[in-house]
């Protein structure tokens, strides 16, 4: 295995008695894009600001390029925070110029606007600014360095619909120049989307870690077929010996062979008209592994 | 530098753009300084003041004059006859007599209550017979404002210094400008630095307009050198941003800054001779006055305007400022957290 980007070595944080980072150890190889899941208070944005340096570890060790973190390491490093102000008063376009004074090696402003889509609001005070906007923004600043490694920081949460997909589209150009990117995020469909390897995170430890494909597989077999209870006509579902769990109205039968269930379900004259088939999600694999949702 | 350059400027158009806190500190001691001048144009009712300069060896021969028995006229006595001249001119006093070794009388030129005075004198002659010789001062009396304008000018900067690197830096570790600056390859000196000479430009510049605007308005008078003035408000303004830094190291709520930050600014804003002189008052007061940064700004930029100090003669006050500049500066580069 070749040397890591960047590597988090037994990671801890501890407030007083509570540790929000138990012992996190990860590497993320050059070119990957990593993700950090789990439902909020997992402890990801900690983990991920020990590793950016802005916070310092309990202890264990953050080794980038095989080195300790230092001031020449932030050159080399880009960041998006969760939550961050810019200073007052001052527009798009002054954002820009005063981050790119503070590094040596900066990339040409131009570019930046054109790959961020800045340029319809580069006069405008930063405090005015959409979500959406704001986001491409930080995201901006955080590649201003044209670093090697960046860091994103749930850079979707808040969004609606479109600006989240324009946001993974912009994520998509980044990791084909050839960045690290590690990111940490609660929606699980963006990190199947984006993420070449991930780690689910909870109560400050890391519980499955790999390829999100793997990771299904390794969980998951099968899919999953959903009905209306009201469609099943009083039978119980217990009678179709697959494992099941109700969803609202709903009962969602987890099946190893879609064909073969599709085929009882007919023979016991149940309406297929308000069924649906889809397969394992990270979201079922969070489920299984912690018993809980995500989103609580 | 460059990282300098940029933050410094960043900051400079944060605090321009920002009308109401500009309005607010550059209107603030237009405001005083009109009000004062008006309240407290009605003339001094105040009874005659006449200095009396004695010898520091006078002995039992020396002559005595029925003059210095008038009801009415308050007689103190002076052995530094150069500072009761200087008072003369600047209408501190109304009169400066001496009996020897010839008998003689100042008055100032412009002095309404000088020239009653000389209408007592004329005529009257010491137990010895010898009449009164006369010489006369220039100079412009010493209004309410004149005195006021160095204490205010100081009180502003002190406000100013404060509230605007203390208060604002624990905003930007509030907000999180903080952690996205530590996040570059900016070191909090830098980071610092740049706030400091900010603030410092913003304050000389403020105090110039405010000066200029005096100037025109209210015409106070300067005895002395501007340059002088200029290095105590400068060293002072140093001192109070310092100051500030400490404050603004580790706080991170906008509420508990703001209480400390009061917490210091008003007991100087009142102890330290801005309003009134601290003469007279309470030695404990006294004392505790001279452990404030204001004290020492406001007795050296007063001695500056009032009396024409040179910077010799204010030496003292400037070397205090300097101690704490360095002082409060060392400290926060210890305590200061980006957090």
């Amino acid at each position: 295995m070749t040397k890591a980007h960047i590597e988090a070595n037994h990671l801890e944080k501890a407030y007083g008695k509570i540790k929000a980072v138990d012992g996190v150890s990860f590497g993320v190889q050059r070119g990957q894009c990593f993700g950090l899941l789990g439902p909020n208070g997992a402890g990801k944005t900690t983990t991920i600001e020990m590793m950016e340096g802005i916070i310092p570890p309990s202890s264990g060790e953050v080794l980038f390029c095989g080195e300790p973190l230092s001031k020449e390491s932030q050159h080399k490093i880009g960041v998006q925070f969760q939550n961050t102000s810019l200073q007052d008063f001052l527009t798009v376009r002054e954002c820009l110029d005063l981050f790119s004074n503070l590094y040596r090696h900066t990339r040409s402003k131009a570019e930046l606007i054109d790959l961020c889509s800045l340029e319809d609001f580069l006069d405008r005070d930063n405090r005015k600014l959409s979500g959406g906007q704001r986001q491409r923004l930080l995201l901006a600043l955080a590649l201003i360095n044209d670093p090697e490694l960046v860091f994103l920081d749930e850079p979707t949460t808040g969004l609606d619909p479109q600006a989240r997909r324009n946001l993974w589209t912009l994520v998509e150009k980044i990791k084909s120049e050839g960045k690290s990117i590690i990111l940490t995020t609660h929606y699980m469909e963006e990190a199947y989307a984006l993420c070449d390897e991930i780690a689910i995170m909870d109560k400050g430890k890391i519980i499955a870690q790999g390829a999100p494909k793997e990771l299904l597989k390794l969980y998951f077999e099968g899919q999953y077929i959903e009905v209306p209870e009201s469609d099943l006509q009083g039978k119980k579902p217990e009678i179709f010996n697959h494992p099941f769990h109700r969803k609202g109205e709903n009962i969602e039968f987890h099946v190893p062979d879609v064909k073969l269930a599709l085929a009882e379900l007919i023979t016991q004259d149940i309406s297929l008209n308000h069924m649906s088939v889809r397969s394992a999600s990270l979201e079922d694999l969070f489920l299984h592994l912690t018993g809980k949702d995500l989103r609580e | 530098m460059k990282k300098f350059l940029a933050l410094l400027g960043a900051r400079n158009k944060e605090y321009v753009r920002d009308r109401g806190s500009m309005a607010w500190g550059l209107l603030f001691p237009f405001l005083i300084i009109f009000g004062f001048s008006f309240a407290f144009s009605g003339k001094n009712q105040d009874v005659f003041k006449v200095a009396v300069h004695r010898p520091a060896e006078a002995h039992t021969q020396s002559p005595t004059s029925d003059f210095l028995k008038t009801q009415y006229i308050r007689f103190f006595d002076t052995d530094n006859l150069d500072a009761a001249v200087a008072k003369l001119r600047r209408h501190q006093i109304d009169m400066l007599v001496t009996l020897e070794p010839s008998p003689k009388y100042w008055i100032n030129s412009s002095s309404p209550k000088g020239y009653i005075l000389e209408k007592i004198i004329t005529g009257q002659k010491t137990s010895h017979g010898d009449p009164f010789s006369k010489e006369i001062v220039e100079g412009r009396e010493i209004r309410y404002v004149d005195w006021l304008m160095a204490g205010l000018l100081s009180m502003n900067i002190m406000f100013s210094s404060l509230f605007g690197v203390g208060y604002v830096i624990v905003r930007y570790r509030k907000s999180g400008v903080l952690r996205r600056i530590k996040a570059t390859p900016v070191s909090a000196f830098e980071f610092l630095a740049a706030q400091v000479v900010s603030r410092f430009l913003l304050i000389l510049a403020t105090s110039a307009i405010v000066l200029a605007g005096c100037h025109l308005f209210v015409d106070f008078q300067m005895f002395g050198s501007y340059l002088n003035l200029f290095i105590v408000l400068s060293v002072g303004a140093l001192c109070l941003i310092s100051m500030a830094l400490v404050v603004a190291s580790r706080v991170a709520s906008e509420e508990f800054a703001g209480g400390i930050l009061n917490i210091l600014t008003w007991p100087m804003m009142l102890f330290s001779g801005v309003w009134f002189s601290l003469e007279g008052t309470n030695p404990v007061l006294q004392k505790v006055a001279q452990l404030f940064p204001l004290t020492h700004m406001v007795d050296a930029s007063r001695a500056i305007m009032t009396e024409g100090a040179g910077l010799a003669e204010i030496g003292g006050h400037l070397t205090v400022l300097a101690a704490l500049a360095v002082v409060f500066m060392a400290a926060s580069s210890i305590l200061f957290r980006w957090e």
